[in-house]
């Protein structure tokens, strides 16, 4: 029997409880969804014209819009941190790795009178994402098969990849030009280009696990490791093509960012990223600890911080954004967490219990 | 065998260290005929701080002086123990550009027993004032009323302003908040409709422009103010793609004088720009000298920043600037 067949028969063996996980998942995705339709259904009422959308010069414009051009960097990046996150990993490198595919891409398109290396833009975009994926798997290599611990493997890119990019275009801005990123930057058929290339990831990365079995294989590694060894699982491939993936998606996530504003910076593109994509990740419903995973959940997640920002910037005076923003995402974190829901209830039905004791109390006096 | 891998790793480290200190005593000996100067530089983030450091170490060439430069990449931890290395060495003087306002008071102390003198560029430190020369730097809320008075001169003191904050907490964004909205009370018809913080960054200036100009409703904004260039750069795309012409029916008005922003001025998109001067090298290295010739200097030597519009700045200016 195929370590596939092994694993899936594990997990659908009884038939019940294969259920019960699909039901399980769907109950983790209910809670984000359902902090996300609060939040919009505030702004909805608060915010005036917050879902209306119009055209102008030919793009498609409006707050929802803003959302989801905005918030597509951290989307991309939260599709690959879901399956290092799934193993059990975690990538703090993919801020560095996004400023670092902008400072290259900008780099070789940089004619050599400026030091640069005077080849097309197209082809710096290709070398910065073959770039970004020997970043991944430096991060890789480092955790599967050199046994670091993934928070520390990932440090050293986290701070030497924005080294790295300041050594290629320095600490200024880099102006981008070129059919391709103005082809990136401008709105195709009045959609902006950022979405549809969140899109194409999210179901390139949906396929790859759905269709094939590495999404199985991501879930056992991040379950329980060492059984996933005994039942066939090549779980050091595995890791090592998780982190891949992932420093692939934070290449993608540099180049988005870069072309929004058209300019390259080593400094400023993707900084503090990595901790928006975790969190995204994590509300989510993908534990740290690794196991199920769900990237529409990381999708979702990642919608709601982008969308908590708009709302930030619209309502709330500057000096108490971010306490309200950490409101929030506990609050989000609360919903979540089974043990609170569950503890909350009891305190209720305690409550609510001793009320009618006392009612009874009062009626028999 | 398990002790054994931690004991050569020791021994190594050990082994590392000890070169590296005897170069540092050649360095100092082979510098022993002309001054010796250590540079503590917090980062090197902006092409604003490189131009900083650019100033200084070029300056020192001319005067034939030993510079040592340590980059602390936003570390106050590392730019203390670079301070106690300058000190080691005994350095004639310590420039010092320090990341935060708070904690140097024992590390200035340790200098001034050292009696080494320390010149501070570019931002203060909340210590008190013996244990420094002097304070070399722009005046933030200066720098906010210049660009609160062009605007009112320019609009007839009237205007509905948008402003663009820099990360939160930090001295040049509280300062500059500050100088600006002091002077607009002067002015009863120019109004701060929203401010939010832009991180000081081009990206994030151009999505709280993009918001603002929903939230606050773009007929409604006359006027842009960003506390630094970038964040005025993001928000002329952000003005562009709502359909409206930057500089003409909003204006944008920043701070710091980098050069994509002063060709923006040419080019018509920004309207004003208060210098931030960056080159503080000439002056730090003057300090140096008078306190070493036993002058007494004031605490405080404010930069001089020009104010830059359509009506002074032209191509060939822009083109001799030296960042």
């Amino acid at each position: 029997m195929s370590s596939q067949a092994v694993l899936e028969s594990a997990s659908t063996a009884p038939k019940r409880g294969a259920d019960f996980g699909r039901l399980h998942l769907w109950g983790k995705l209910l809670w984000p969804a359902l902090a996300l339709a609060i939040l919009l259904a505030i702004d909805g009422i608060c915010i005036r014209g917050f879902f209306s959308v119009s055209i102008v010069q030919g793009r498609l414009t409006g707050t929802l819009v803003d959302i989801f051009r905005y918030g597509a960097p951290v989307m991309v990046l939260s599709v690959g941190m879901t399956f290092v996150l799934a193993t059990g990993g975690v990538d703090l490198s993919v801020g560095a790795i996004m400023a670092l595919a902008g400072a290259i891409a900008a780099k070789a398109a940089m004619p050599t009178s400026l030091n640069g290396m005077g080849i097309s833009p197209g082809s710096g975009i290709a070398i910065a994402l073959l770039v970004s994926v020997l970043a991944g798997m430096w991060n890789g290599m480092s955790v599967a098969w050199l046994g670091m611990q993934p928070i520390v493997a990932t440090l050293v890119l986290m701070v030497a990849g924005r080294g790295i990019a300041r050594l290629c275009i320095g600490a200024a801005n880099v102006p981008l030009s070129g059919t391709i990123w103005t082809a990136l930057h401008n709105p195709h058929l009045t959609l902006p280009m950022a979405p549809i290339i969140v899109l194409i990831v999210a179901v390139v990365a949906g396929l790859l696990t759905r269709v094939t079995s590495i999404g199985l294989f991501v879930e056992a590694l991040g379950g329980n490791p060492v059984a996933s060894r005994y039942a066939g699982v090549r779980v050091g491939l595995i890791t090592f093509m998780v982190y891949v993936f992932c420093g692939l998606c934070a290449g993608i996530a540099g180049i988005i960012s870069s072309a929004d504003v058209m300019i390259a910076n080593a400094s400023s593109t993707g900084m503090y990223m990595e901790l928006d994509a975790i969190l995204a990740v994590v509300i989510g419903g993908t534990a740290l600890t690794g196991g199920r995973f769900s990237l529409v959940g990381s999708l979702i997640g990642a919608l709601l911080i982008q969308t908590l920002q708009t709302t930030l910037i619209y309502k709330v005076p500057i000096q108490q954004t971010l306490v309200i923003k950490a409101v929030v995402v506990l609050a989000v974190c609360l919903l979540q967490s089974a043990e609170f829901r569950r503890k909350s209830l009891a305190v209720c039905a305690r409550l609510g219990l001793s009320r009618t004791r006392k009612a009874a109390a009062q009626v028999a006096s | 065998m398990n002790t054994f891998r931690p004991l050569c790793l020791f021994l190594l480290a050990a082994a590392i260290s000890c070169i590296s200190i005897s170069c540092n005593k050649h360095e100092a000996s082979s510098g022993s005929g002309s001054k010796v100067v250590g540079f503590s530089q917090e980062d090197e983030e902006s092409d604003w701080r490189t131009a900083e450091s650019q100033s200084i170490k070029s300056e020192a060439q001319n005067r034939h002086i030993d510079l040592r430069f340590a980059d602390a990449q936003e570390d106050q931890e590392k730019q203390i123990k670079a301070i106690r290395a300058f000190i080691a060495q005994r350095v004639n003087a310590i420039i010092l550009a320090p990341r935060v306002e708070t904690g140097w008071d024992q590390v200035l102390r340790e200098a001034k027993n050292a009696k080494i003198p320390v010149v501070l560029v570019d931002r203060g430190v909340s210590a008190p004032e013996d244990l420094y020369v002097t304070l070399i730097a722009s005046d933030f809320v200066e720098e906010g009323h210049r660009a609160a008075d062009w605007l009112a001169k320019h609009t007839n003191g009237k205007a509905r302003i948008v402003e663009l904050q820099g990360t939160a907490g930090s001295a040049p964004a509280i300062d500059r908040h500050k100088g600006f909205a002091d002077e607009l009370a002067k002015y009863p018809d120019m109004k701060i409709l929203a401010s939010q913080d832009g991180d000081f960054q081009v990206s994030k200036g151009k999505e709280v422009m993009a918001a603002f100009l929903k939230s606050v409703g773009k007929e409604n904004i006359t006027a842009v103010y960003a506390h630094n260039d970038n964040m005025a750069l993001g928000a002329i795309q952000a003005i562009q793609e709502a359909g409206l012409t930057p500089g003409k029916d909003i204006m944008v008005v920043s701070i710091d004088g980098i050069h994509a922003a002063l060709q923006a001025i040419l080019d018509g998109t920004i309207n004003c720009v208060v210098e931030c001067n960056p080159l503080l090298g000439p002056q730090a290295f003057d300090a140096i000298d008078d306190t070493l010739a036993g002058k007494t200097i004031p605490k405080r030597t404010v930069q001089k920043d020009e104010l830059f519009d359509k009506s002074n700045l032209t191509p060939e200016l822009l083109a001799k600037r030296k960042y």
